[in-house]
């Protein structure tokens, strides 16, 4: 019995499953907004060389039918896209004159 | 030099003589008097937008809808024989709000065959008819077949479903929505079915976020890193230019041409994009929807990007060039403050590769959105201020120039009718 939670074609991805595989939106908002810029950055760093063959594994299956492991990695590319912003634009955690607004997803498709 | 066609006024402002060029008052978004005088005016007499036809899948199906600005829950349900129709979500026994899960401050959906009820059991049709009055030997001459639900006003287009709190509406929907938003009827709205949605508690008066959305004037220097990383794409003094500007009674409508970035070469795009394949102006993979889109890019222009129609008086609808689509909606609860609702919908993804592409435009809609979000309690401060009675607005802020004059006039003629004097 193996307790890993992402396919074994990304076992390298294991340490990343607790914390990133995240189900929904305001779960993956939340944190990446209690996350430092190092933690995301690890995070990015880890997943972005991955990201392609990832989507390929995913693209295997039906989406409203995947395997719970196949589910995890596609929550992971999720959080990739999440954190990708802090990253990529914005180079901290919080939008840029976002001031106190604030925007909750109440709706959206799963997985 | 303009790189499109202007009409032979030379501006589009001038267009529409009507509208004037001087200096504007936003005195109307900062006013409580004027704020009570608008929600009877406006909301509680114009189609209002209260969801689509998707969240009815099936007789028997039911949504309520909070209407804040007025007050109002609204029960939208589709009846035993398909139709759609609307009540106040309040039973006619002692005024309980009917129909609610968890709390009754909120908005509830599903599937019934009867309204039932918490406080003292008494049953409602989907038509609204009051079916089952317990104990009723014990009321007075009561009428049962007198007690239904009060009906609402309801009516659909192309999928969205309206109602009208007027005891008799003065125009029907289609009436309203004249031929300009009429003529998006075929537009197959239906096929997107994949909706994510978006809820904000803004500290502005409502008007002041429908202003931020009518106008691109404001995205190069509020949205500097939307274009790309690189130092060109980030400049923001970047001069916008609208392809087509459109007004038809209370309506209004801008066309803007298209970023393309499904053609831009890898330097020039966030890696996050390339990867997804998607981005601000949505998933680069269109899905395809036949080569004949009724109603969209009205003037022809060759680098189409996106129709963004304002339908009076709250709704707006922004229609992407990769074939998916927005609405805004805008529900006052003050002078000062609203309820911002975004729903983004998309062609149903198939694989993980397009859901991902339709996750990375939802995830970026949040982004730059939070940024207009938050410089509006800074507009609506700075306006409560009163430093200034008039502001100064440009040829690209035209939709902005006729939606406060088009609110005026609305408010002014509800003050004649009523007997209050307009000035």
């Amino acid at each position: 019995m193996s307790d890993a939670l992402l396919p074994s074609e990304f076992a390298d991805l294991e340490p990343w499953a607790a914390t990133w595989s995240l189900a929904t939106e305001p779960e993956r908002w939340e944190r990446r907004m209690q996350s430092s810029m190092a933690e995301l950055q690890a995070f990015y760093d880890a997943l972005f060389p991955r990201a392609e063959d990832a989507i390929a594994y995913c693209d295997g299956f039906v989406l409203d039918d995947m395997p719970e492991d196949a589910e995890r990695l596609l929550q992971l590319l999720h959080s990739l896209l999440m954190v990708s912003y802090a990253v990529e634009v914005w180079k901290q955690p919080e939008v840029v004159h976002c001031g106190s607004a604030r925007i909750d997803r109440i709706l959206e498709p799963r997985p | 030099m303009a790189r499109f066609q202007r009409p032979a006024e030379g501006t589009w402002t001038e267009h529409y003589p009507r509208l004037g060029t001087g200096p504007v008052s936003f005195e109307d978004s900062i006013s409580p008097e004027f704020y009570a005088l608008e929600r009877e005016a406006i909301f509680e007499r114009t189609w209002l937008n209260v969801g689509r036809l998707e969240q009815l899948p099936r007789n028997g199906s039911y949504f309520t809808k909070d209407l804040p600005g007025v007050r109002k829950s609204v029960l939208v349900s589709r009846d035993t024989e398909g139709h759609v129709r609307a009540f106040h979500n309040v039973c006619r026994h002692r005024g309980n709000r009917l129909v609610w899960e968890g709390t009754p401050r909120g908005e509830s959906s599903g599937n019934a065959r009867q309204f039932v009820c918490k406080y003292h059991g008494w049953r409602y049709g989907l038509d609204g008819a009051c079916t089952y009055v317990h104990q009723k030997s014990e009321f007075f001459d009561l009428k049962q077949h007198e007690l239904g639900l009060a009906p609402i006003h309801c009516d659909t287009w192309a999928g969205f479903i309206f109602v009208n709190l007027a005891a008799e509406p003065r125009q029907t929907l289609s009436e309203y929505l004249g031929p300009m938003v009429g003529s998006l009827e075929g537009y197959p709205f239906d096929q997107m079915t994949e909706r994510y949605s978006f809820r904000a508690e803004n500290d502005s008066n409502w008007k002041v976020f429908i202003d931020a959305f009518q106008e691109y004037y404001h995205v190069p220097p509020l949205h500097t890193h939307q274009l790309g990383p690189t130092p060109e794409a980030q400049n923001p003094e970047y001069e916008f230019e609208g392809a087509h500007y459109a007004i038809d009674g209370p309506h209004r409508m801008v066309t803007t041409s298209g970023t393309y970035k499904h053609n831009w070469p890898a330097e020039h795009l966030y890696p996050a994009e390339a990867l997804s394949r998607s981005g601000s102006t949505g998933p680069w993979d269109a899905p395809d929807l036949g080569d004949s889109l009724p109603g969209v890019n009205p003037s022809g222009i060759s680098r189409w990007g996106i129709d963004n129609f304002q339908v009076f008086p709250n709704l707006e609808i922004l229609i992407y060039e990769r074939n998916w689509f927005i609405t805004y909606r805008y529900w006052p609860t003050s002078h000062n403050t609203h309820v911002f609702e975004g729903d983004l919908h998309f062609v149903p993804a198939k694989t993980a590769r397009q859901r991902l592409a339709n996750e990375y435009a939802a995830v970026t809609f949040k982004e730059y959105a939070l940024q207009d979000c938050g410089t509006l309690d800074g507009t609506q401060m700075g306006l409560e201020q009163r430093a200034f009675g008039e502001f100064p607005l440009n040829d690209q802020e035209i939709l902005v120039r006729h939606f406060h004059k088009t609110v005026g006039e609305w408010v002014d003629a509800h003050r004649c009718e009523r007997g209050v004097s307009t000035r």
